[in-house]
């Protein structure tokens, strides 16, 4: 594929990130944060964001497994996730975030353990985009074609 | 649904020439998030500020030397720090109690606070203004909030 399909589709993909609710503004505030000085910045973010999550599921699966269970601490590992996927722009993320709170404070378990299966599911697809839109990029910019401006 | 925003404009300040740390303003950014902690860093040194990032209130407060038992805490720190931005829901202390050390201390209470947080509650915001934040943001922090903060920066340079 030239650069200037590649580029097309790259504007195709990022476009449908938006409509679909996958990314939103916060998204383009860290890619207008990247420039020569900083060439990397988002993919760095996205990096530790990565981390970050994975480490927060893997967390909340096992207070959730416990026998008995501390709401608090799980509230505030979702708070954690939250804070992260609103920083990054991972707007679906966060939304699922947001009902999983509100099962914990009506210490709710089933509602609790049916919301991170929601969160798992979310964060696996946005991870699985970003990953795809990385890619793009990354050709895009090893056929020496241009980058679509944020 | 989210549309393509329009690009915002960056945060252009005067170039300051010179070697002289002391004419480029030093920010302290205190977050328990790694990825908020990475984004203010940015945020601030594409707004030409020197930037040190703390993960808690305890480290904020050894840094600016207000913990006495510290061998290497020295005042003049304190007086290097132009601005404190402080998340407020951290474990341990949270942004209000660090809020609190800050004003209560005479070496640091002139220097401005500005807390942030994801959570918009009116009760919270009144309550850090009271105690003397500067200003109170809301996350996620963009471009546009730099230009908000420069107007807080304290006097500095000779």
């Amino acid at each position: 594929m030239d650069a200037l399909q590649l580029r097309k589709q790259l504007i195709e993909y990022t476009a449908e990130l938006f409509s679909e609710g996958f990314l939103d503004e916060q998204f383009t505030q860290l890619q207008q944060l990247q420039d020569e000085t900083n060439p990397n910045f988002v993919v760095e973010v996205v990096s530790l964001f990565f981390q970050d999550s994975e480490r927060l599921l893997n967390e909340l699966a096992k207070s959730l497994s416990q026998q008995e269970i501390d709401f608090k601490k799980i509230d505030a590992y979702v708070h954690q996730l939250k804070g992260s996927s609103s920083s990054v722009g991972a707007h679906r993320v966060q939304r699922s975030c947001i009902s999983f709170r509100d099962f914990c404070n009506a210490k709710n378990i089933e509602g609790c353990l049916e919301c991170l299966q929601k969160v798992k599911q979310e964060y696996s697809l946005i991870k699985d985009k970003l990953e795809t839109f990385f890619d793009l990029e990354q050709r895009l910019s090893a056929t020496g074609g241009s980058p679509p401006l944020p | 649904m989210a549309s393509f925003p329009y690009p915002s404009p960056t945060l252009s300040l005067p170039n300051q020439s010179g070697t002289e740390c002391r004419d480029v303003p030093h920010v302290l950014a205190v977050d328990d998030n790694l990825i908020d902690r990475k984004i203010i860093q940015t945020l601030l040194t594409n707004s030409s500020c020197r930037v040190t990032t703390v993960e808690n209130g305890m480290r904020a407060l050894e840094y600016l030397g207000l913990i006495e038992d510290q061998p290497n805490s020295t005042a003049t720190m304190a007086s290097g720090v132009n601005l404190i931005i402080t998340d407020y829901c951290m474990p341990g202390m949270t942004g209000y109690e660090l809020l609190k050390k800050i004003k209560g201390s005479s070496l640091l209470k002139e220097v401005p606070v500005v807390v942030v947080s994801s959570e918009n509650v009116p009760t919270r915001i009144h309550k850090c203004l009271e105690e003397g934040a500067q200003m109170f943001m809301l996350k996620p922090l963009k471009q546009s909030d730099m230009n908000k903060l420069r107007c807080h920066l304290m006097n500095h340079g000779s």
